[in-house]
């Protein structure tokens, strides 16, 4: 944006602080913040060259204000962002951007929290980003959300439906999630299915990972858009590969070595997990490659198999979590006794792939249009 | 009477409504209302026990290994599993740490700014803060030049004209007390303690793969392997590492938050006398010392106090627990005005409040997706309070020595630790005999890995054929907000049904058949306000208790006893 070094930047109506010279003032170096772009274009799948140019994007963003709001939610990924891997990435997205709502982290309470999220949507109109956690109830006209005595409905519509975009973090906001699964007893939904009109993308995870929300956010200020995403709306740089493919204990699975009981000899050597019930074969994230919590581990890495948190109504087509995946492509040599023991869950697998499937499951246990108006008589 | 109503409540977890009436300046009644409900007990009706810990561990992300204990725990008691010694040790290191680490994010970065106005330290002598700072501890982040720099960081912040998720905020309110070199020092530690937290649970990361919501545990173990000399079990490196972050949990604990919570306390002394609440507190005693599921065998121990009298601790019998829903959302079928046992207990949600947009709920009826669970039909308070008071009580040598060394730094008596300041400074008492007790269990999982004890799971039961047709359990924990219990009913290797009776449930009841209020209802009760506009001495107390909604609200269903399950296929 053709600044001159050295020019006074700080200004309280146009903000166009560099992120460089923020992280000057809190004592990072520019050679660190070097790293923080290097390791992101890592992160979005762009070859280390974009590193400068994403640089450049940062120190010359103005900074954008954020809206994270909380439906029914459990915090998870409020506490996931607090544990962003690299220390300086924290603060550089509360930094960076303007958090302006976040109910878990404010300093104010009741009215005058209410009215920052209200200032927001009437004076940034387009202009916001707004992050969701947690499902959206659509029973009973939205009882099972109240926030400041309005339902989370009727917020999403107007925060959501005026933001720029609205980034959905966790599997509660992207596709209901936990509240959504069966019997759905409040009729949850994620954002995109409440407010269709919203531009959505999704970040699934039980939490997400921390990493790709900021590299989300790091994609926007660089390119001024929304990096490309699969037909879930899952951006391919965090969701394009199975776990199964990039796990570190695959090399096991095309073996043929298994964990046949917990603690067992396999299970100490770091064998595949697949007869534990691992469902990496039908998950799509980044788990074994960016780790958590400053790359220190990872379920399927810490002996636990995946449990598919990302994928739509995992909670129920992945359960029974410890019964195995039939018919992953592939097998070992334990192929044929396989076979024959996995025919109860043929039907299952038929969900894990065919998202239609799932589509059309979702709609079947959420309430009819006729069911919710009986069920408010 | 004026009514006054705070909702959202931030800086908590969850969806929280407080409605109060005044007179006189003061809170003259209070009703607290949560706000959002999920149902997933009826969710995990039908499903293989085993999986229950996932879907419980959602109730919330704050404590986010709570109900993953108490639900492993839960499924063990019903099915008569024992898990290996050494998972029982992981299990505590996994507790204990998720107690200190959540203790410290409570008091920084919930509670502080109730007590510590940001705004102020901008007015602070750095060199004045440094010598506070070193009057009250060695910590070696001290010196003028720092905190000229966290100064410098906070006027840059507030010259940019946008403060971020400190807008809109109390400050200047007169209720704050702090001088404003204590303000710049405290604030300057909420920043420290924001890179503290995240770095010390990477010990769950390490015994479980990540956190928030560690994937690792298991009805009868833990899925960490273990192996001194294999890369992908707890090998002698991560054991080394975990060492390392304990000792870094411990000094931070020691110089830093115990002495920031005596030096703010110091300036609000008045608040040993305001926030009392039921004055009955309930611990279901936590960290097993051994596997054999015995109670004298905690570490913290079990118990209750009734009427603040800590002359007498009185045993716990579960079969004593009930909850009321006559101003909860929910109906019983044999009608309201009787409390329920958890086993017997039954609930189906039925809203009868206003249609949102709403202004006030009718209080003097239903008014929370809260139910009311009672002991005895006694109203109790669980937390950091109750497991001091009841460890106190008992006589337990390292809580006695740090609650008296506190009561003695602040010159004051056992009576105002029944209080609002009471509940704040029984958190860092806790937080400190944790941290020093951590390493112990680390050690003596050390000692039998070297003694040829790489046992991790019981599996004698794994496979669901080995179980009873029929079965029921129950698990206690003393997770950080308090008393957790989980109740189970197993019929044909599936959930017949699953019931919870939280922390926040005990102490955001609403009132119960007899009209008698919850613990933060209670406890608001004579709260003076100075400016009813900005309610900040509500939040104190509140926040004193540190809510955690999500996991408050739960829902249990008796009426259809048929496994409900809907198939993929």
């Amino acid at each position: 944006m053709g600044r001159k070094k050295g020019e006074t930047r700080i200004n309280s109506k146009e903000e166009y602080v560099g992120i460089s010279e923020i992280l000057e003032q809190k004592g990072i170096s520019r050679r660190d913040f070097m790293k923080f772009c290097t390791a992101m274009s890592a992160a979005l799948s762009l070859p280390a060259t974009f590193a400068p140019q994403i640089a450049r994007a940062l120190d010359e963003v103005k900074r954008p204000t954020l809206v994270w709001l909380e439906f029914q939610d459990c915090a998870g990924n409020t506490e996931a962002l607090l544990r962003s891997a690299n220390p300086t990435v924290a603060e550089l997205v509360l930094d960076v951007l303007s958090v302006d709502y976040h109910e878990t982290i404010m300093a104010a309470a009741g009215h005058q929290a209410e009215d920052i999220l209200a200032k927001v949507v009437k004076e940034q109109k387009g202009k916001y980003i707004a992050v969701v956690e947690g499902s959206i109830p659509l029973k009973d006209g939205g009882v099972y959300c109240c926030i400041g005595g309005r339902s989370a409905l009727d917020i999403a519509r107007e925060v959501c439906g005026n933001a720029f975009a609205t980034i959905a973090v966790g599997s509660c906001a992207a596709f209901g999630g936990i509240p959504a699964a069966a019997p759905n007893p409040t009729g949850a939904v994620g954002v995109k299915d409440a407010v269709p009109a919203a531009t959505v993308l999704n970040l699934p995870g039980c939490p997400l990972n921390a990493d790709n929300l900021t590299a989300t956010v790091v994609h926007y200020l660089t390119f001024n858009k929304l990096p490309a995403v699969d037909s879930l709306g899952r951006p391919l740089f965090a969701y394009g590969k199975r776990i199964h493919d990039a796990c570190e204990r695959r090399p096991h699975f095309d073996a043929g070595q298994y964990v046949e009981a917990w603690g067992d000899a396999g299970h100490r050597n770091g064998f595949c997990l697949y007869k534990m019930g691992c469902k990496g074969p039908a998950t799509w994230h980044n788990c074994p490659i960016q780790r958590y919590n400053e790359n220190t581990s990872w379920p399927v890495g810490a002996g636990h198999g995946c449990v598919g948190c990302s994928e739509p109504v995992f909670w129920d087509s992945m359960t029974p979590f410890y019964k195995r995946l039939p018919h992953v492509p592939g097998f070992g040599i334990e192929y044929t006794a396989d076979k024959l023991g996995a025919g109860l869950f043929v039907g299952a697998a038929a969900a894990f792939f065919a998202h239609g499937v799932v589509k059309a499951f979702r709609h079947e246990i959420e309430p009819s249009e006729q069911e919710r108006k009986e069920g408010e008589k | 009477m004026a009514k006054l109503v705070i909702d959202p409540i931030t800086r908590i977890e969850g969806h929280l409504r407080i409605e109060a009436e005044l007179s006189n300046g003061k809170v003259a009644d209070a009703w607290c209302s949560s706000t959002m409900f999920r149902g997933i007990e009826k969710i995990l009706k039908g499903r293989d026990p085993r999986d229950a810990w996932v879907f419980t561990q959602r109730f919330c992300g704050v404590c986010t290994t709570v109900h993953a204990i108490a639900s492993i725990r839960t499924v063990e008691n019903a099915l008569g599993i024992r898990a290996p010694a050494n998972a029982e040790l992981i299990r505590n290191i996994v507790i204990g740490i998720q107690n200190v680490q959540d203790h410290v994010i409570h008091f920084y970065h919930l509670h502080a700014l109730d007590w510590v106005d940001i705004t102020s330290g901008l007015k602070a002598d750095p060199a004045k803060t440094a010598a506070l700072a070193a009057s009250i501890s060695d910590w070696p982040l001290n010196s003028p030049t720092y905190f000229k720099s966290v100064q410098d960081k906070l006027k840059a912040f507030v010259g940019r004209g946008r403060l971020g998720p400190f807008a809109n905020a109390y400050w200047g309110h007169p209720a704050y007390r702090l001088p404003p070199e204590a303000n710049l020092m405290a604030t300057a530690h909420y920043l420290e303690a924001l890179e503290w937290q995240k770095d010390v649970i990477k010990i769950h990361a390490i015994l479980g793969s990540k956190n928030p919501h560690p994937q690792t545990f298991l009805v009868g173990g833990m899925a960490i392997a273990l192996d001194p000399n294999s890369q992908s079990a707890l090998n002698d490196a991560k054991i080394a590492e975990i060492r390392s972050l304990l000792a870094k949990t411990r000094e931070f604990v020691e110089k830093v938050y115990i002495p920031d919570l005596l030096a703010v306390a110091s300036f609000y002394k008045e608040w040993a006398g305001i926030g009392a609440g039921v004055g009955n507190y309930l611990s279901y005693g936590e960290f097993p010392r051994d596997n054999s599921g015995k109670r004298e065998k905690l570490w913290l121990p079990q118990g209750i106090i009734i009427g603040k009298d800590l002359t007498k601790v009185h045993p716990v019998d579960h079969k004593k627990i009930s909850e009321y829903v006559d101003h909860s959302w929910y109906d019983y079928s044999a009608g309201q005005g009787k409390g329920l046992h958890p086993w017997d207990g039954e609930t189906e949600q039925n809203y009868s409040g206003p249609k949102p947009p709403y202004e006030f709920l009718d209080t003097s009826r239903k008014y929370s997706w809260v139910k009311s669970p009672r002991y005895e039909d006694t109203p109790m308070e669980v937390g950091p309070l109750a497991r001091m008071l009841v460890a106190y009580a008992s006589g337990h040598i390292p809580v006695k020595k740090a609650v008296d060394g506190v009561l003695a730094k602040l010159n004051v008596g056992p009576d105002a630790l029944f209080s609002t300041l009471g509940r704040t400074a029984a958190r860092g008492v806790e937080t400190l005999v944790i941290a020093e007790e951590l390493p112990q269990w680390l050690d003596q999982l050390v000692s039998n890995i070297a003694g040829g004890d790489l046992s991790i799971h019981n599996g004698e039961k794994w496979d669901p054929d080995h179980w009873p047709a029929e079965a029921s359990g129950y698990g206690f924990h003393e997770a950080p907000r308090g008393a957790l219990g989980h109740w189970i009913r197993i019929r044909n290797q599936k959930i017949l049904n699953y019931q919870a009776v939280v922390p926040s449930t005990w102490n955001a009841s609403p009132r119960d058949a007899r009209g008698v209020r919850g613990p933060y209802e209670e406890a608001l009760v004579g709260t003076p306000l100075a400016d009813p506009q900005k309610p900040l001495e509500i939040l104190r107390t509140v926040h004193s208790f540190d809510p955690c909604l999500a996991c408050a609200v739960h829902l249990v269903d008796l009426q259809h006893n048929e496994l409900v399950r809907i198939n993929v296929t």
